[in-house]
């Protein structure tokens, strides 16, 4: 190596901005690893999607262009998507807040149900009483608190009672659908809607408009600023840092004296702030009201954008995107490949599943392996 | 007002043996996997996969009792790719189960899509109350055999865990890999069974579902039940005979709101039926504690870390 050579003083200079870009290509090298696994277990999962659509005797081919056509071929289609990706990008955030102080919640669904729930249950009665934008307001507010209070109490029964919080926070997921529905079947239904069991209408004054020269709600844009903030909070603050030390050992933690109640706990009410916000955005942008159509899924497809992307909010936007066309593409393929509208959870099952087996590829390959002496210290 | 509660009491009664029965196959496959030290979080799909087939199976066969080792069969394939990835090494086996269950449940709703709406042959049921007056009675005792089967499987489990050489391989397995090591067993083999065995119990849970009570297949089948039983085999200390009395307890508890229908009062009925979540979590509370592992947990168990 022309660096460690004694007779290198006349290019010191030259030397040194060797070893930075040398040192820059190899942090690029060692992290494109997170890159590729999971590239290769998408395209794995394709694979073996592939022969899945054989089987049943379907195309392949077909399915891709129809995925390509309903979610990314047209503006149209592209803007439903980013449309869709919002409620992902949300309830991903709520897995991977999570994720990062070592708990593995998977209660975004619940929280974004009796987000979107509360805030209409809330809107109806100040609905003409009080201006649109102030009720709008307290349904954003009322909706991340909801939120917050149900994926928290999940990150509470953890902490002070040790109470699982995959199995609690599902759990909690069935009863706020319950929840749901016990008022919409009962108290606040309206009347004036006998086929689905709604709340009323907040009219159209009262909604949440779109993006101007677009079709895409204004959940977009908060998706992608929760993720730039919670990513700057997770990796530029003291915060994040003790929530990802928390993360990676939290006795460790403790004995630090870190108050890792209090982080866990805040974490956890970040994340159902975020996934009772995508409830909100359902409601007052989408639906107009809450129903059952409130729990669709967008819950449990966050969980595998926030895997895809390895809990790294920044990288959950494009996957997201990703997701939402895959999602808005599912009734063109219901309807032009006579497939249930099922298949998409079948190929979104099958990506999780190899995306998970390919964790154990990590550290298998020398070409990511860090080379360099001057790594080992 | 004593009829009408005797009319709930008898109601609570059959829909406990009724509701209880799936809640009973997946708490013992859930055991089964969780004694060896490994948890399946996906029987929740299982479950659903489960009810699929056998409702397929005994819908071409004519057969239910086909359906049930359809339902078996397809489970215990589900099991064995649990098994199978989580044989690989960092793989977390908690996420292979969320993984698990929402493969599961898509795959029974893209082949159960043609089936929501024709009728398959049920299974029969015993009918033990056919001598007495009084009509609840008699329709609460009238009980499918999968229930007896899952009894007497409890008992057998039971009896295997204490006193074969099987029961111990597997407990040496679950609370220590190393000690199972040293002792020349195939750790991960063992691990692979259970898990395979224990899926195959969860998809006979689902054709109880599919084939006795409700008795239909539509999407909307189990919400729940899988992952109920999950948590419900750490309130039975993982032991199969508690295993049978919880899944009874939180059959009760979901037979509430369907008693309470029968007598007229439905009003509260949606609220009713969060009734065994709400359980299931204040039990998890109860026994669950932050500061001691808990008595009996196999030692190799992530479930509560």
């Amino acid at each position: 190596m022309v660096s460690n050579a004694p007779a290198m003083t006349p290019s010191q200079a030259t030397a040194s901005k060797d070893t930075a870009a040398r040192l820059w290509a190899r942090s690029l090298r060692v992290n494109s690893e997170y890159l590729a696994i999971p590239l290769l277990a998408l395209l794995a999962a394709s694979l073996l999607f592939s022969v899945f659509l054989l089987l049943v005797g379907k195309s392949p081919v077909d399915f891709v262009s129809y995925v390509w056509q309903g979610g990314f071929g047209s503006a149209f289609s592209f803007q439903n998507s980013l449309q869709r990706s919002a409620p992902l990008i949300l309830t991903a955030l709520a897995v991977a807040m999570p994720a990062r102080i070592g708990l593995t919640m998977i209660g975004g669904e619940g929280a974004l149900v009796m987000g979107g729930f509360a805030c209409a249950a809330l809107a109806i009665p100040l609905v003409g009483i009080w201006p649109p934008w102030l009720v709008l307001i307290v349904m954003a507010i009322a909706a991340m608190a909801v939120g917050a209070l149900w994926v928290g109490f999940a990150g509470y029964l953890r902490f002070a009672h040790g109470v699982n919080e995959t199995i609690s926070s599902l759990l909690l997921t069935y009863v706020g659908i319950a929840f749901m529905n016990f008022f919409v079947e009962g108290m606040l239904r309206d009347a004036a809607n006998p086929n689905k069991p709604s709340t009323k209408q907040i009219g159209e004054a009262y909604m949440v408009g779109k993006i101007p020269g677009t079709e895409v709600h204004w959940g977009f844009i908060a998706g992608i600023v929760l993720s730039v903030l919670l990513y700057i909070l997770m990796e530029r603050t003291t915060f994040g840092f003790a929530a990802r030390v928390t993360g990676g050992n939290m006795r460790a933690a403790l004995m630090q004296g870190l108050p890792v109640s209090r982080l866990i706990i805040i974490c956890c009410m970040i994340a159902g702030g975020c996934a009772g916000l995508a409830g909100y955005y359902e409601v007052a942008a989408i639906q107009g009201r809450a129903n059952a159509s409130l729990a669709a899924g967008y819950g449990f497809t966050g969980i595998l954008v926030s895997f895809l992307a390895r809990h790294n909010p920044l990288v959950i936007v494009p996957v997201a995107i990703l997701f939402g066309g895959l999602v808005a593409a599912g009734g063109l393929i219901q309807r032009r490949m006579g497939m249930p509208d099922a298949t998409v959870l079948v190929l979104q099952g099958l990506i999780f599943v190899v995306l998970l087996a390919s964790e154990t590829l990590y550290g298998r390959f020398a070409f990511f392996k860090d080379k360099m002496p001057e790594a080992r210290t | 007002m004593n009829d009408a509660l005797a009319t709930v009491l008898i109601a609570m009664l059959g829909g406990a043996i009724r509701v209880s029965t799936p809640f009973m196959f997946v708490a013992l496959g859930e055991c089964l996997t969780e004694k060896s030290g490994r948890i399946n979080l996906g029987l929740e799909g299982t479950l659903v996969l489960g009810a699929m087939s056998a409702y397929a199976a005994s819908f071409h066969t004519g057969s239910p009792w086909l359906g049930v080792l359809a339902a078996g069969l397809a489970g215990s394939v589900l099991g064995a790719m649990h098994g199978l990835i989580c044989k690989l090494p960092k793989v977390n086996d908690v996420a292979v189960g969320i993984a698990m269950m929402l493969f599961g449940t898509g795959l029974a709703f893209f082949f159960g899509k043609p089936y929501i709406q024709p009728q398959a042959p049920r299974l029969p049921s015993l009918p033990l109350g056919q001598y007495l007056d009084s009509p609840g009675l008699k329709s609460a005792l009238d009980i499918n055999p999968l229930f007896f089967v899952g009894i007497i499987l409890a008992i057998v489990l039971n009896w295997t865990f204490k006193n074969t050489r099987w029961g111990l391989v597997i407990r040496t397995v679950g609370d220590s890999a190393a000690a199972a090591r040293a002792m020349g067993i195939s750790v991960d083999w063992v691990r692979f069974l259970t898990t395979a065995t224990g899926g195959f119990l969860a998809g006979v849970g689902g054709a109880f579902l599919s084939l006795s009570y409700p008795g239909s297949w539509n999407q909307g089948l189990s919400s729940g039940q899988g992952l109920m039983a999950v948590a419900l085999v750490i309130f039975a200390r993982w032991n199969p005979i508690r295993c049978v009395l919880a899944a009874l307890l939180f059959g009760g508890a979901g037979a509430i709101g369907p008693s309470l229908q029968a007598i007229g009062i439905t009003q509260g009925y949606y609220f009713f039926n969060s009734a065994p979540y709400i359980l299931t979590l204040a039990i998890m509370v109860a026994t669950s504690s932050a500061k001691r592992s808990l008595t009996d947990m196999p030692g190799e168990l992530g479930v509560s870390r």
